[in-house]
């Protein structure tokens, strides 16, 4: 049974190896020595399978590793044969009979069919299909980069090759040596930011900027182009600074200076500073224009460029006056280049397209200021082309790798004016006329790492226009100061002050000019006036309409703060100066004593015009007044309130009618004239009933008179 | 100030009688009186009372009368206390439904000017109205032709009967206008800028070039006030009896014509002063200044009450009106502003006007006149109590020469007019008030009577100091001494006599006053006291929702900022 269970299984294995097969169905064919492995892998479970028929029999036979004749009869080995053992062959019977003759041709097709592997070989993956598969593994092959197996690069390889673990663990001991430092330098920078001292923080300021001028003049003398590229940071800092109005008067602190920059003199000195400081940030840098090159240049221009370009220009800037300066400056770089720009050839033009030209023309504005400030700092004696020999000079070795940087920086800069761009771009090209394939391929990079290159540069510029905003008084800007001052009217100092004010004044301007429809009058007044005197007033009433001033609600709004001022309770201080610490001229008491002696009073109810912009009430209290007034309350009482409720009714005649008058002035006993009023009895009180009454009393209201009050009246007269 | 008038059956003039275009306003439908349930009481006769029992008031007739403000809560109070406002309350309803009553005697009704069918009032000329009405209204309309003596300032008597004007080169003269017999006629020789009766027309205050005369109704001089030099505006305060005076010096000083005193001399400190008006409802001063703000005055304080700005350029005229609720400014900048004068002191309504009024005046029942150039326009409200509406102007008139005064008259439906050519009387349908009170301004009294009233009025004089803006002060509790005089006595005496003191409970007999039963009685009526709290702030909190919820309702948008 057990053999044939065990047969039956396997049976079904195999069909189900071919199934699958059917299924798939594939050409592919596996190479040969896989199929041997195969084979062999075959081999053993089918060994395994037969050694497990034999139920408890599991012992395993030592194999015999050398080769030998004797061949034991227990142990049956197809070693030595050096034939295979075959499914068929234990299948079959020992003879072979015809039932079996379908399996066996079955088991045979089944063999001659060749199995297909999962997972597919990696040769069949690499088979790129599409057009755009094979441009991707073709660049892959060529780069060398893993295909099949991303982990590593073939370089990657070598390199973990080559680090030993010393290695390795150095370098992860540097590692960790960075990141602790790193740590330590943040936790100090956060600590620091902390501080909260401004004199510190100016100090440090200071410091930083002092530094970094310092290391820009060594750069200078040392390494003119990196020098160049700080300048630019420099520039772009201040364009930076320039964009968030850091230094105009919206901060909090300009804010409150400026509110008391009316009363404190140090405040006020305080605010103009910060303003003349806005001024001097908004400035834009100037090149040195007032050398004699550019005069010359410009007289040369005015050859080279007809009139008509330059009205293009205009019309296509509009009235923007910062674009208007920029190409004035291109224009001016233009003549300077001039000379060794003509005979040069103009084929890289086409070719070039237009975003590169402007920062290309940039870079050089920027190259000829420095190489011009230089050259003149040095008074070199030497002629013109000279100086220009030896501009080109450091342009051609190093100005490459400045120039990629900075047209990644400023690509995004519009380009407006296509004329003067391809006139730079010339300039451009005489000057890296040798370097021209290198930027081509050096331009994708760029467009590749614009972004994060670009969003660091804006960070660090952050960082340094903080610092380095004094640098900008190095730079000379003989020209345009004028141009300057006017674009930014809102330096003067007395701005701030207006601004403010103005918020609270459009309500009462408001207010005071609400709906002022003329009248339409029927009977116009005739201003024709035959007597002079007339004419005379009228005259004068004309020329006091002229003058009604305008300051009308400044005034008043002035007025109105006073007034609050004044009303506004005053806090008591206590502190004695010398108690408790030293005496003499000029000593102060300490904040903290008087802070502690002073005792403020509590603020009284809101002013009864804190709404109305167009009024002051006096809040103060009338003593005249008050001393007509009840300042006692009456018995029944308790709240003011309440007895003002009884006396809100006057009862004089003049308010009231005739009888309502009468009325309310009726007095609780009337007694007849000439009558005699006995006093009273202690039968009356009611020690003794007397049926008596009272004839002498006469009750106006004999209704309205409770019961207690008609004994009272009895208590109170006696006949 | 105000008060029911009591009622003179005398003849009444002001009102224009009519005729096709003027016409009578139809008198109301009375409402037929309802019948009581009452059985109708049988006289002798066996004749029935067909409306028994007092005579009905309307509600809201009486309401007009009421002072107490009920919407103001009152703490709470103890039973007596609670009794004795019951008692005010009572008396101030029955006293209200007695004025109410007696509105009734108020029979004459005021004037008023009607087009046709969409007619402009104001293309309806005097010589029109003149035409319409009786003789005897007819006869008020009249010039004086005074072109000698230049512009004239003039003033009505308080009782309306009497005019006075002064001409700028000296003329002074007052007559009873109404009969036109002149009282006295004198030239001052010297430059007249102002000219007021006091209290009665017997006695007259001129503002001279140099200083304040007094004359009588003869033209004789009584006084020569050297204290006050160089008055250019006048007003007369009637029931304190005060002569304000505003000077070219800046001062503003107040004169008591009852005893002679100068009550007050105040510095404005805003330069020459020459506008000026009262308040009559207050009898505060208000002085109009260059830098286009008005003050308002009371001789109690060294500062003004309030200051308005009202103008860009500076204030040309000011006037207020009758029940003190509206001023209207007139300003350099030729606008026309009409103010309210209730707390805000805010502008109802601006126009502006070709020339700027010179002169503005109000009615007694709330017309307001305004003087530009040549020119008066007068302008009138919707309703009773409501501002002149300046969109329409309600009639004009165009004069011989430029306006210099202009006064309503009391009592009579007249606007006076001083000019460059003299004195013209307009009739302005609907301007005084019909029923004038007979004790206090009666235009037809004697001699006899006017001294009797003079002796009242002297009695009944308010002290100066009491003048503020709100006249009703002087029925509320000086709070503040109050409170000082409180803090006092719980000083003096170490204890708070009113506070509460508390509970101790009586001592019981058989053993039931143990100390255990003590403190359980005790944190008995703690705990009741306190439950009564929680009850009180949980009736409250309900209400302080409302509140709350009602603002979340009308919740501004963010874009409500920009709103102006």
């Amino acid at each position: 049974m057990n053999v044939v269970q065990a047969a039956e299984s396997l049976l079904a294995l195999s069909q189900q190896e071919e199934l699958e097969d059917l299924s798939k169905d594939d050409p592919l064919s596996p190479s040969e020595d896989e199929g041997d492995i195969d084979g062999e892998r075959k081999h053993k479970k089918l060994l395994e399978a037969i050694s497990s028929l034999d139920g408890k029999n599991r012992r395993k036979l030592a194999e015999r590793s050398e080769a030998s004749l004797k061949v034991s009869e227990f142990n049956v080995t197809s070693e030595g044969s050096g034939e295979k053992l075959v499914l068929s062959d234990l299948l079959g019977p020992v003879k072979t009979s015809s039932s079996l003759a379908a399996v066996k041709k079955q088991l045979n097709r089944v063999k001659s069919k060749k199995t297909v592997e999962l997972p597919l070989n990696k040769e069949e993956v690499e088979r790129a299909r599409t057009p755009l598969e094979q441009e991707v593994f073709n660049l892959l092959h060529k780069n060398k980069q893993p295909v099949t197996d991303p982990l590593l690069t073939p370089v990657e390889k070598a390199s973990l090759k080559a680090m030993s673990l010393e290695e390795a663990k150095m370098h992860r001991a540097e590692l960790q040596r960075a990141r602790a430092l790193q740590s330590y330098y943040e936790a100090r920078a956060r600590r620091e930011k902390k501080i909260k001292s401004k004199k510190y923080h100016k100090v440090l300021k200071k410091g930083r900027v002092r530094k970094a001028l310092k290391e820009f003049e060594k750069l200078r003398k040392v390494n003119p182009t990196v020098a160049l590229e700080e300048l630019e940071k420099i520039e772009k800092a201040r364009m930076m600074e320039r964009m968030s109005l850091k230094h105009q008067n919206s901060g909090k602190w300009a804010k409150s200076k400026a509110i008391m920059a009316k009363y404190d003199l140090e405040a006020r000195q305080a605010m103009q500073e910060q303003l003349a400081r806005n001024k001097e940030l908004t400035q834009k840098l100037q090149a040195a224009s007032d050398s004699e090159e550019e005069e010359e240049g410009a007289e040369e221009e005015g050859e080279l460029v007809p009139d008509a370009v330059n009205e293009i220009q205009m019309d296509a800037n509009g009235p923007n006056p910062w674009m208007l300066r920029n190409h004035s400056r291109g224009t001016k770089e233009i003549k300077v280049q001039d000379p060794e720009q003509l005979p040069e050839p103009v084929a890289h033009e086409a070719s070039e397209n237009e975003e590169e030209d402007r920062p290309g023309a940039e870079e050089e504005i920027l190259l000829n200021e420095f190489e011009e400030r230089r050259s003149l700092r040095k008074k070199s004696g030497l002629s013109q082309e000279a100086k220009l020999v030896s501009r080109q000079e450091p342009k051609d070795s190093s100005s490459q790798e400045v120039l990629s940087e900075l047209r990644a920086l400023s690509q995004k800069l519009n380009q407006e004016n296509q004329q003067s761009g391809k006139q730079n771009v010339s300039s451009v090209r005489t000057v890296l006329a040798v370097q021209r394939e290198e930027p081509t391929e050096a331009e994708e990079e760029p467009l590749l790492l614009q972004r994060p290159e670009r969003a660091h540069t804006m960070e660090k510029l952050e960082e340094l226009g903080k610092e380095g905003c004094f640098q900008n008084k190095e730079v000379p800007r003989p020209v345009g100061e004028g141009q300057q001052s006017e674009r930014n009217p809102d330096n003067q100092p007395g701005a701030p002050k207006e601004k403010k004010r103005k918020e609270q004044m459009i309500d009462l301007q408001n207010l005071l000019t609400t709906k002022s429809s003329s009248v339409k009058s029927l009977a116009v007044p005739m201003t024709v006036e035959e007597l002079e005197d007339e004419e005379e007033r009228d005259q004068k009433q004309m020329i006091k309409e002229a003058f009604a001033g305008d300051d009308v609600i400044r005034d008043f709004l002035k007025e109105k703060r006073e007034a609050v001022e004044a009303s506004k309770p005053k806090d008591v201080d206590l502190t004695l100066p010398g108690w408790g610490e030293w005496g003499g001229m000029g000593l102060k008491p300490s904040a903290k004593k008087r802070r502690r002696f002073l005792i403020k009073t509590p603020e009284g109810p809101p002013r009864k015009d804190k709404n109305l912009p167009n009024v002051i009430i006096n809040e103060k209290r009338n003593v005249h007044a008050a001393a007509h007034q009840v300042r006692v309350l009456p018995y029944p009482f308790t709240h003011h309130r309440q007895f003002e409720r009884t006396i809100q009714t006057p009862i004089g005649s003049t308010w009231n009618t005739q009888r309502a008058f009468q009325k309310l002035t009726t007095p609780k006993v009337v007694t007849k004239p000439g009558h005699i009023i006995k006093p009273i009895k202690a039968e009356d009180v009611g020690y003794r009933s007397s049926s008596r009454s009272d004839l002498s009393v006469v009750q106006r209201n004999p209704k309205q008179l409770s019961i207690r009050h008609k004994k009272h009246l009895k208590k109170n007269s006696v006949d | 100030m105000s008060r029911p008038r009591r009622t003179d059956f005398r003849p009444k003039n002001a009102n224009i009688a009519k005729k096709s275009r003027i016409s009578r306003k139809r008198q109301l439908p009375k409402k037929p009186r309802e019948r009581r349930n009452l059985e109708p009481q049988r006289s002798v006769s066996g004749a029935q009372d067909p409306f028994p029992g007092p005579a009905p008031v309307p509600v809201e007739v009486a309401r007009k009368f009421r002072r107490i403000d009920k919407s103001k809560k009152l703490p709470h109070s103890k039973s007596k206390t609670r009794s004795r406002l019951e008692v005010a309350e009572a008396e101030e309803e029955e006293i209200s439904i007695k004025a109410a009553r007696s509105e009734l005697l108020l029979a004459e009704e005021p004037g008023f000017l009607e087009g046709e069918d969409g007619e402009d009032t104001a293309k309806i000329r005097q010589a029109d109205i003149v035409e319409a009405v009786d003789i005897a209204s007819a006869a008020k309309h009249f010039d004086l032709n005074l072109r000698q003596f230049g512009p004239y300032r003039l003033n009505y008597s308080p009782t309306g009967r009497h005019l006075a004007f002064g001409g700028r080169r000296g003329h002074v003269a007052t007559l009873d206008w109404v009969t036109k017999r002149l009282m006295c006629e004198i030239n001052v020789m010297e430059a007249v800028r102002d000219i007021r009766f006091l209290h009665s027309e017997a006695l007259l205050a001129v503002a001279q070039n140099r200083w304040l005369h007094i004359y009588d109704n003869q033209g004789i001089e009584l006084h020569c006030i050297r204290r006050c030099d160089r008055v250019t505006r006048l007003e007369f305060l009637p029931f304190h009896f005060l002569l304000a005076t505003a000077s070219e010096t800046g001062f503003l000083t107040y004169l008591d014509v009852s005893v002679g005193k100068i009550m007050a001399a105040l510095n404005a400190r805003a330069g020459r002063l020459d506008v000026m008006t009262k308040n009559p409802y207050n009898a505060v001063i208000h002085l109009g200044h260059s830098n286009g703000t008005v003050s308002l005055w009371s001789p109690a304080m060294k500062e003004p009450l309030a200051k308005i700005l009202c103008h860009r350029g500076g204030v040309r005229a000011v006037a207020v009106d009758s029940t003190g609720t509206y001023m209207a400014t007139s300003g350099l900048d030729h606008q026309l502003k009409i103010f309210d004068l209730r707390g805000t002191f805010q502008p109802l309504g601006a126009r502006t006007l070709p020339q700027g009024a010179g002169h503005l005046a109000f009615s007694q029942r709330g017309l307001l006149a305004a003087g530009m150039g040549d020119v008066v326009n007068i302008w009138a409200g919707q309703g009773k109590a409501s501002p002149p509406s300046l969109e329409q102007p309600y009639l004009t008139h165009r004069l011989s020469g430029h306006v210099h005064g202009l006064h309503f008259c009391p009592f009579e439906d007249v606007l006076g007019v001083g000019h460059n050519g003299g004195i013209t009387s307009m009739l302005v349908p609907g301007a005084a008030e019909p029923n004038f009170d007979g004790l206090e301004s009666n235009p037809y009294r004697s001699q006899k009577q006017r001294q009797e009233w003079e002796v009242k009025a002297l009695l009944e004089k308010v002290p100066a100091e009491l003048i503020c803006l709100d006249p009703r002060a002087l029925a509320e509790v000086d709070v503040i001494s109050l409170e000082q005089e409180k803090k006092e006595r719980i000083e003096r005496l170490g204890y708070d006599p009113e506070a509460k003191a508390p509970f101790q409970p009586k001592p019981k007999q058989k053993g039931r006053s143990s100390t255990a039963s003590l403190v359980k009685r005790k944190r008995k009526v703690m705990d009741e006291e306190h439950r009564d709290k929680v009850r009180q702030s949980l009736e409250q909190q309900p209400q302080k929702q409302e509140k709350k919820a009602k603002p979340l309702r009308a919740r501004p948008s963010a874009l409500d900022r920009f709103v102006r």
